[in-house]
């Protein structure tokens, strides 16, 4: 049993700072887009655990809704468009004094009309005379208001800001992105490590030296290709297979190197047996290396496929900002520019673009951080 | 599109690949059976069905536009005659350019130190509570997301609302509740660039968290316990035990953190698209891959300008590549 020390207490405390720190900006976010978007303008996430008080204003229905009961015209109603939870303790007519009567009070308006405001939102007002007037007055309510959460912002984001199409896009971006270039950098792995040719040394450095060209290095030539190749057949420049062949380009000499890195240590006895009694290289690396590497290609298909996912660059150059081709970092920056005071379609977009990389990082942990500290014993 | 045209391009997409390697290699098997045996030719009919499809790719993505590019750079804004130096004196006297190349300084030294720092910290930290490994995965989760996504959370947290209105920035609550003026962070030159600068050490903190981790368990138990019984505080055996040992692997989280940090493009572009004096390098080079039709030109001049940044890291690589291939 370890003894409870200062040092030990301090470092806890440290350690949680740490923790809440980094948690509390994600936390935040999530919380948000479970808020009601009229809420959510008008007071920060961490109040919507707690009861709050707001200020609100409402307009009471006109003079289509009356009805004659004696001597008296009413309009009875809600003031709340149904299905909400708070309550209102205080109301007024006046923006000088929005908070001058108690619920179940009688107010007077200057045209000597009496209205009745109740707990739950409903009101009565009543008039000597016909009410003439098609608008309704102001009504300001101080309410309380339980916490509450909606997937209401959920569904405004996938259905009508067509974050859903975006989020086909992007996986149909991603899953090609990430097995071409996983399929045709295996074989190539493979024979830099186990096949003996001219120049093999010579591609290896090449492929060292290409981990770290800067993507921007190479977009202006490829774009140039694309828009060549477009031209000369007639079809257009941006399309799913160009961007998965580009993102193969990028992500060649990573995928390649990781792949070598592990081909390497498997033991070259077994290999060579197989050569041995008769086995094609083929057969070799289909039967044996394939069946060992599948830890190996688990972790540098979820390194390749976050990086695809959380692209914002590549997917920009390479597919049109069409419906039907943006993908969903490039939808989101898209709203940041448009929709920038909107923050229940800001946090719900941004939430719904983390679904799959978080569900990856909590699923697959293990072979996430085994691919990057594999990744990263060369730079 | 419809779910399932886009799931069969997709389909279409990746069988292609499957089938080339398969049908080539069998079709070789086929014929090594009727032509007899010529095992070189054979050899290096196979070397090449496993290697070309990967080598077109990296020179049709990588080789050929780094040189066409180092060459675009030379040339006019549609790449056709002949400019000598004219993009990189034009370079030079842009006010955007000397932005850029100060702040991505700044971002240079800023960025892989606090993370690298952080991440040494915390790993030591996590090592020795039992509630350690949670408190990793929280603080690793950011790695998970895309730079967009972590600009749309650290918008949210700087949120700005004028000082008589509720603020719904945390930052800006923190601020107002400790009786401070609300700021509206992003838009303060200088101070503004260390706010984006936040969420990257905010997301590569993880990083070097994970890595450090691993790297942790390698030091002999036996030295830190000969160390605590010979009196030492925690924090001297962290800066003359721990620190020494683990030279190499800061090292390396450093330069991935710095090749990161020089290609920096999502956050400036999605958080303030280099206003208020916040441009870089990457974000430059977008905005004149398009700006006014498009310059090739200029934007090549700017991408060499990261590639020159990489440069040394680049040549260190090959050498340590060297280094190993002779052991």
């Amino acid at each position: 049993m370890k003894k409870i020390t200062f040092t030990s207490v301090l470092s806890q405390l440290l350690l949680l700072f740490f923790v809440v720190a980094w948690i509390v900006p994600t936390f935040g976010l999530f919380i948000s887009s479970l808020r009601d978007k009229d809420v959510l303008a008008i007071s920060g996430w961490w109040t919507s655990f707690t009861t709050t008080e707001i200020n609100e204003i409402y307009r009471t229905e006109g003079k289509d809704v009356q009805i004659k009961e004696g001597n008296y015209y009413f309009i009875k109603s809600n003031l709340f468009d149904g299905g909400q939870e708070k309550k209102i303790f205080r109301f007024g007519i006046t923006s000088k004094n929005i908070d001058e009567f108690k619920v179940g009070e009688t107010a007077l308006f200057k045209d000597q009309t009496e209205i009745i405001v109740f707990e739950n939102g409903d009101y009565v007002w009543k008039s000597k005379e016909e009410f003439k007037k098609k608008k309704g007055k102001r009504i300001f309510v101080s309410a309380k208001s339980p916490p509450s959460f909606t997937l209401d912002n959920y569904k405004e984001v996938l259905l009508k800001e067509g974050l859903g199409q975006a989020f086909l896009n992007t996986l149909a971006v991603a899953l090609p992105a990430t097995l071409i270039p996983l399929i045709i950098c295996s074989y190539f792995a493979y024979a830099l490590t186990w096949m003996k040719f001219y120049g093999r040394d010579i591609l290896l450095a090449t492929i060292i030296a290409s981990l770290v060209v800067p993507l921007q290095m190479c977009l202006i030539p490829v774009l140039t290709i694309y828009n060549d190749f477009g031209a000369l057949f007639g079809v257009s420049a941006k399309s799913f297979p160009g961007i998965w062949m580009a993102h193969t380009g990028f992500g060649l000499a990573s995928t390649t190197f990781l792949l070598w890195n592990f081909l390497k240590t498997l033991p070259s006895e077994m290999i060579e047996a197989a050569r041995v009694d008769g086995a094609t290289h083929y057969d070799t690396f289909i039967k044996i290396v394939v069946p060992l590497s599948i830890p190996s290609f688990a972790s540098i298909f979820i390194l390749q496929f976050l990086w695809v996912w959380n692209d914002l660059l590549v997917g920009l150059v390479f597919l049109d900002k069409h419906p039907s081709e943006i993908i969903l970092t490039a939808k989101l920056k898209e709203l940041l520019g448009s929709r920038g005071e909107n923050w229940e379609i800001l946090t719900t977009g941004a939430f719904v673009s983390m679904t799959v990389p978080l569900f990856i990082f909590f699923s697959l942990q293990r072979y996430f951080i085994r691919g990057l500290v594999a990744g990263s014993i060369k730079g | 599109m419809s779910i399932f045209s886009l799931a069969i391009t997709v389909l279409i997409g990746v069988l292609f690949f499957v089938a080339f390697f398969h049908f080539s290699n069998f079709l070789l098997d086929y014929f090594r059976v009727r032509a007899s045996k010529k095992f070189a030719l054979e050899n290096s009919i196979r070397v090449i069905i496993f290697t070309a499809p990967a080598f077109i790719v990296l020179f049709v993505f990588i080789l050929y536009p780094v040189f066409e590019t180092i060459r675009l750079s030379f040339y006019d804004k549609i790449g056709e005659n002949f400019v000598g130096l004219y993009n990189y004196s034009w370079a030079i006297k842009d006010p955007d350019f000397k932005r850029s190349i100060i702040n991505n300084l700044g971002w240079l030294i800023v960025v892989p130190t606090m993370s690298t720092f952080f991440g040494l910290v915390i790993a030591n930290l996590a090592d020795r509570v039992w509630w350690g490994s949670i408190a990793k995965s929280i603080i690793f989760m950011p790695m998970a997301i895309s730079f967009v996504g972590a600009g749309v959370i650290w918008k949210f947290m700087y949120d700005y609302r004028g000082p008589g209105d509720q603020q719904i920035g945390l930052l800006n609550a923190i601020a107002v509740a400790l009786g401070f003026e609300p700021q509206a962070w992003l838009t303060i030159p200088i101070w503004n660039n260390l706010f984006l600068m936040a969420i990257m050490i905010w997301i590569q903190t993880g990083l070097a968290l994970v890595i450090f981790s691993a790297a942790l368990r390698s030091i002999p138990n036996e030295t830190l316990d000969a160390a605590r019984i010979d009196g030492a505080s925690e924090l001297k055996i962290f800066w003359s035990i721990i620190v020494p040992y683990l030279e190499q692997t800061i090292l390396v989280i450093w330069t991935i953190i710095t090749i990161l940090v020089l290609k920096v493009f999502d956050i400036i572009y999605a958080m303030t698209n280099g206003q208020w004096q916040t441009e870089v390098l990457a974000n430059l080079m977008y905005d004149w891959m398009f700006r006014g039709g498009g310059d090739s030109g200029r934007g090549s001049v700017l991408a060499f300008c990261i590639l020159i940044g990489v440069t040394p890291i680049l040549a260190w690589n090959l050498y340590r590549h060297k280094q190993d291939q002779k052991v």
